[in-house]
């Protein structure tokens, strides 16, 4: 294998904290958990700060081809190639590798409660109804929000991404696997540069729906990852650009970090599996973590006994934690590239945020930070770890 | 030798599966494909009432209990196709398939019948989605909540035949199964791994997945008679026809499939991918992005245009993908383009969405294998702008030794792959 060095030289990162690297560390600062039973009580939903979305997509046009997620995540991308410097460049971005994270399936609620009504009462033969209200009632553009990968394809089309573009789905699963697969591509020599990374809405009913079908959502109040058996959803956007080193330095991009590592692995979750995918996923990098100047930047949901799982695995490693879903809710698959972005900035300032954990797992780190090791343990599946470190 | 011409490992298949409407397996689809059989037929799963379109190519021969719902059939096509694939490649051990799987799948959402059944738990008269999720919270629906993530069907993939590592689940819109195809090829191009499963499949066909596309007026309407539906590159060219069916390809590094003795059908040589950037669901008036797609991928298998013997087109049948694909193809092969066979599986099978590009990748290595071009049917008022060989509805022998195979999705998704008979 070559020795390629993987940088981030671009992240941008939208959620309830706001945009942007300096918002999300005052708000990953203050202390308190974040999310809101409001629209969707009891449910707690972690919604996104307003944002201007007319300053990553001028054209009003496109916006309205979009539905929120969409947005949300072309925000971010814009946010990313801006950082990385080359938004607009089109000799970048026609090389410009995307892998993007996604969901879809974004629903209209209203049209979803009118077919149910309206079928309960249309008697032993349904289909003829359902069928007539979704030619009336369903909007093409609509559909086109509901396709996983329309939010890589108006990313092309607004930013003018073109190098290739593929969409992995499932959850968490699917974010750590892009940001695997980019730096995997990268690290041989299949590509330069890459943006990856994805968005999730957390602000619609179909999607507290579907989890609580899992009984997997908390109710009532906000609380902390470590203290809670559940998640409360999180609207995020989150794109990182990963570059080759020389590439890089070629064009005279200054990084936030380097990507050394990226590894995933599938626990089918029997009791102990966790613990065992995490201990094969660490093993390798556990020489070139240094305890003085490391932290962990944890993906944890919440949900009880995979959170436990990773929460005694990680008590033996004796590093600082932080689980970000206490402030930015579970956002599934941008979990993981939104956490690496984190990590970059963090390890960037050379400074890991405060606690925020009643349970007192999370502790103080006033060494300065170089290292930080991702993890992901999807709320069901999904697995993964990266290490982000401070460039030398 | 076991590197190609940029000093990689060669690429090659070792074993394939096929589900279509015409039936299950390479042999009954190979016979009805070259015997210009259609698969099309009227749609009996639900009630079309009210539906311009009451057609598609339904895989209704494989038995689905309780109820049919997307993931469900999706992940039944894969397992027949994924086993068929493995049982020919004779790799690995049951349940135990010593590589990744990359599964190309449609977007999975909760149906109406899982609405309906919850909104009737729910007890309430008008209902809402507040109703919704505390009938949810009894615990009762959890089988859903499994059933319907978006990664459930690679899930069950990876735990029926023991793929390794985290079970990748993609979709690039109508190119899926190819992107499936080549990132099998660039993991074992990188040493990751020594094969890799992959499998494009679909078994979406339910009202709303036919009224979203009959909204984007992509389908065709020439309901009667089914079967003459999809008429790629004729001049009355009215859209597509939804499909069902699914692909899998055993891939493999040469160095392992001849350390094990196994028989090599076929070589990935090449793939190329190139974003569009146009528009969402119509492709760039220039041609330039798939034409350079296909570029990337003769490329990327070291050929020069001439080598390319025959082109398994995405041929939609819908009046925008036909008249652009073959200006890309003209762009890229000039005069030779119109001498070149190019005949559309998708006039007998109809457009099989997610798994299309796995599914003719399938038909592409068979078409290596037998040297005889599978027809384009339904060909009748040819289209004089599209003035190309189209192996006009009969099948017919030719020499085939490189292949080209092009699948071009919505959101400007653009995917080639070139394929061999033998290793170079």
């Amino acid at each position: 294998m070559s020795e390629r060095e993987i940088w981030i030289t671009g992240i941008g990162i939208v959620s309830c904290l706001g945009e942007g690297a300096d918002a999300h560390w005052q708000g990953l600062s203050d202390g308190t958990p974040k999310g809101e039973v409001g629209a969707f009580a009891p449910y707690v939903v972690h919604n996104l700060r307003p944002l201007d979305f007319d300053k990553q997509i001028p054209k009003k046009g496109d916006q309205r081809q979009m539905e929120a997620w969409q947005r949300i995540g072309t925000y971010a991308a814009g946010l990313a190639l801006e950082g990385a410097g080359i938004k607009g460049n089109a000799e970048f971005l026609s090389h410009t590798d995307m892998i993007v994270a996604a969901g879809g399936g974004e629903r209209d609620a209203n049209v979803d409660i009118g077919v149910v009504g309206g079928v309960s009462k249309a008697g032993n033969n349904p289909e003829p109804f359902v069928n007539e209200r979704l030619m009336n009632d369903l909007r093409p553009t609509l559909f086109l929000a509901q396709l996983s990968n329309l939010l890589a394809g108006n990313i092309s089309i607004v930013h003018g991404v073109t190098g290739s573009s593929r969409t992995f789905m499932g959850e968490e699963a699917a974010g750590v696997d892009a940001v695997r697969i980019a730096h995997a591509r990268i690290a041989a020599g299949q590509s330069d540069l890459a943006l990856v990374g994805g968005a999730y809405n957390a602000e619609r009913w179909e999607v507290q729906l579907h989890y609580a079908m899992g009984k997997v959502l908390i109710k009532d109040k906000p609380a902390a990852v470590w203290r809670r058996d559940g998640m409360s959803l999180g609207t995020i956007g989150a794109f990182l650009v990963l570059e080759e080193r020389t590439h890089a330095e070629k064009r005279g991009a200054k990084p936030l970090a380097r990507l050394t590592a990226v590894a995933s692995d599938y626990a089918r979750r029997a009791p102990g599996a966790v613990t065992a995918t995490l201990e094969k996923l660490y093993a390798p990098i556990a020489a070139k973590v240094d305890a003085k100047s490391a932290a962990i930047i944890s993906g944890a949901s919440g949900v009880a006994p995979f959170t436990a799982e990773e929460r005694a695995f990680l008590e033996k490693l004796e590093l600082a934690v932080r689980a970000t879903g206490t402030h930015l809710g579970h956002g599934l698959e941008p979990q993981f590239p939104v956490n690496i972005a984190l990590a970059a900035a963090a390890v960037s300032k050379g400074q890991l945020f405060p606690p925020c954990d009643p349970s007192g797992f999370e502790r103080p780190m006033d060494a300065p930070l170089r290292q930080a090791v991702v993890t992901s343990v999807g709320h069901w599946r999904g697995e993964g770890l990266a290490l982000v470190e401070a460039v030398a | 030798m076991a590197k190609d011409h940029s000093g990689r490992p060669i690429v090659v298949v070792t074993g394939y599966g096929v589900v279509t409407s015409l039936g299950a397996g390479k042999e009954d689809n190979w016979k009805k494909l070259t015997a210009g059989q259609s698969g099309i037929r009227e749609i009996t799963r639900f009630a079309t009432d009210g539906l311009k379109t009451k057609i598609a190519g339904t895989v209704d021969f494989v038995p689905i209990d309780p109820a049919i719902n997307a993931p469900e059939l999706s992940q039944r096509l894969a397992e027949m196709a994924g086993t068929e694939a493995i049982a020919q490649s004779g790799i690995g051990s049951a349940g135990n398939f010593p590589g990744p799987l990359f599964l190309a799948v449609a977007p999975v959402e909760i149906e109406w019948q899982q609405r309906q059944e919850i909104a009737k738990a729910s007890g309430a008269s008008e209902v809402s989605y507040n109703d919704l999720t505390r009938a949810a919270e009894t615990g009762k629906f959890h089988g859903f909540y499994e059933r319907f993530l978006f990664g459930s069907v690679a899930d069950r993939i990876a735990d029926k035949f023991g793929t390794k590592g985290s079970p990748v689940s993609l979709s690039t819109a109508c190119a899926s199964g190819a992107t499936a195809v080549q990132l099998g090829v660039e993991a074992i191009r990188r040493g990751e791994t020594d094969a890799a499963l992959c499998i494009g499949t679909d078994g979406s066909v339910n009202a709303e997945s036919l009224i979203r596309f009959s909204l984007l007026s992509a389908l065709s309407t020439a309901n009667d008679p089914p079967q003459s539906a999809s008429k790629p590159f004729s001049k009355n060219r009215d859209g597509f026809v939804m499909a069902e069916g699914a692909g899998a390809l055993v891939l493999e590094s040469l160095e392992s499939a001849q350390a094990r003795g196994a028989r090599i059908l076929g070589v990935i040589e090449g793939c190329g991918e190139m974003a569009d950037s146009f528009h969402r669901t119509r492709s760039s008036p220039d041609g330039k992005p798939t034409a350079g797609c296909i570029r990337h991928a003769l490329a990327d298998a070291g050929l020069e245009p001439d080598q390319i013997d025959y082109i398994n087109p995405h041929g939609t049948s819908t009046p925008e993908n036909d008249k652009m694909e073959c200006l890309s193809v003209s762009n890229v092969f000039g005069e030779r383009a119109k001498t070149i066979p190019m005949s559309s599986n998708k006039s007998m099978i109809g457009h099989t969405l997610s798994a299309a590009g796995a599914v003719e990748t399938v038909f592409s290595l068979l078409t290596l294998e037998h040297q005889r071009l599978p027809p384009t049917i339904n060909y009748q008022v040819p289209d004089p702008t599209l003035p190309f060989d189209v192996v006009p509805n009969v099948a017919r022998d030719a020499r085939v030794t490189h292949v080209l195979s092009n699948s071009f999705g919505f959101g400007g998704q653009n995917v080639s792959l070139v394929m061999g008979r033998e290793p170079r």
